[in-house]
């Protein structure tokens, strides 16, 4: 890595520290109200996965930076606007039907991204993904069982599994819409190049819809720019939630 | 110096996870060495890796690490954290998995591939009667490293130290 790339590894840091940590703060919302006590404790673990792997990308992103901010400062300091996370992944959680699908979206591309950052010439990113890619294949299938049991389940388990694909389907635009961030990290291997990932995610995500007995109804809605900090209304709400204590009160601990 | 290192290694097995507390750091395979600083004349450093990203009894386990070696005598001797290579529950020693089982967790089964994660299950024994005949409640137990399982045999629900 030379000087040019720091810039591209910090925003990439963000841009998978900001995934982890909205998802993970989604699913967190879960708990105590899950279908069983297993999704429950499923769930919680989930969001302690991709919260852990948030702290990590931020401790890098804030090193590499070199303005002292540390991971809670990313974390709680930084508005909308600053987030830099696809959209997929702040899309409220819906249903539970909507809740899994959106857990495969995301799982199956951090998993093909990690599998290719570990191999790539940024060596902390390499480290990070190497944890982070055994953790992703855990959630793809957890959460592919249960698309596939609810999609190809009763009538109503089925219908709300479509409704779900029909909702976050145009999302995963964004996952493969590269800039030149992006096309830096491919040159140092660290992201795999769009068209592979995107040949990849789909055709996983098509074995589990099949299996699922669901279909594809596409639109050409392409929503995006997650990745530059532009966002549905649905994140502020979010964030608001999750920084209110540390904004409130700076520096407070306990 | 092999005194002390070995000594170390000593105070190390001495300390229990948190959350499993029948397996020692070591057994568990947390602490990858006991090494000479870099840059440093001579000192010692213990490293350990992380099980999981968000595993909440990191901070924890360092502490008692910390402790531990402090109350041994071993003030000078530097704690380290190192992500890679990544933590694998190959890493657990044959004593840690007796122990376990003992204790009436599942230790993990076989090594680690990628079929291991996405191929058929491999029969996890029940820790209590040894029988082949169980299945899978939950891919998450109680704590991130552990799925729920049960034995059709003697009727036990139990946790399964997941192989990652």
């Amino acid at each position: 890595m030379n000087k040019d790339n720091v810039s591209a590894v910090i925003t990439t840091a963000l841009r998978f520290g900001d995934n982890a940590m909205v998802l993970g703060q989604r699913i967190s919302d879960w708990v105590s109200r899950s279908p069983t006590i297993e999704l429950d404790i499923g769930f919680a673990n989930q969001g302690l996965d991709l919260i852990g792997q948030a702290n990590l990308f931020y401790e890098l992103a804030g090193r590499l930076e070199g303005k002292g901010r540390s991971a809670d400062d990313l974390a709680f300091l930084r508005g909308a606007e600053e987030y830099y996370n696809l959209q997929l992944v702040e899309q409220p959680n819906g249903d539970f039907a909507r809740t899994v699908m959106r857990q495969v979206f995301y799982a199956t591309y951090a998993e093909l991204v990690f599998d290719q950052m570990v191999k790539g010439k940024q060596e902390d990113l390499a480290a990070i993904a190497a944890k982070g890619q055994k953790e992703m294949a855990y959630h793809v299938r957890h959460a592919g069982e249960w698309v596939v049991r609810l999609g190809d389940g009763t009538d109503e388990s089925h219908e709300r599994c479509q409704q779900a694909l029909d909702y976050l389907w145009p999302y995963r635009h964004e996952m493969f819409a590269y800039d030149g961030v992006d096309d830096e990290m491919v040159g140092l291997g660290v992201l795999p190049e769009a068209e592979t990932l995107k040949a990849q995610w789909m055709e996983s995500l098509g074995n589990i819809i099949e299996r699922a007995t669901l279909t594809v109804n596409d639109s050409n809605w392409q929503p995006g720019g997650g990745r530059d900090g532009v966002h549905s209304e649905h994140l502020s709400y979010l964030l608001e939630e999750m920084q209110v204590l540390p904004r409130s009160h700076r520096g407070a601990q306990w | 110096m092999d005194e002390r290192c070995a000594k170390i290694w000593q105070v190390l097995d001495e300390v229990m996870d948190p959350e499993v507390p029948v397996i020692s750091v070591v057994d568990l395979g947390i602490v990858r060495d006991v090494a000479t600083m870099e840059g440093e004349d001579g000192g010692l450093e213990v490293i350990i890796t992380p099980t999981y990203s968000g595993c909440p009894a990191t901070l924890q386990i360092e502490n008692d690490i910390r402790q531990a070696l402090d109350e041994a005598g071993f003030v000078d001797v530097g704690l380290k954290t190192q992500l890679a290579p990544a933590w694998t529950s190959d890493w657990m020693s044959e004593k840690g998995r007796q122990a376990l089982k003992d204790f009436g967790i599942a230790p993990p089964v076989g090594k680690v591939s990628k079929r291991a994660l996405f191929g058929l299950e491999t029969p996890v024994p029940c820790p209590h009667c040894d029988s082949d005949d169980t299945s899978l409640i939950s891919e998450f137990g109680s704590t991130a490293c552990k799925a729920l399982w049960k034995c059709n045999s003697c009727s036990e629900p139990f946790d399964y130290f997941k192989c990652i």
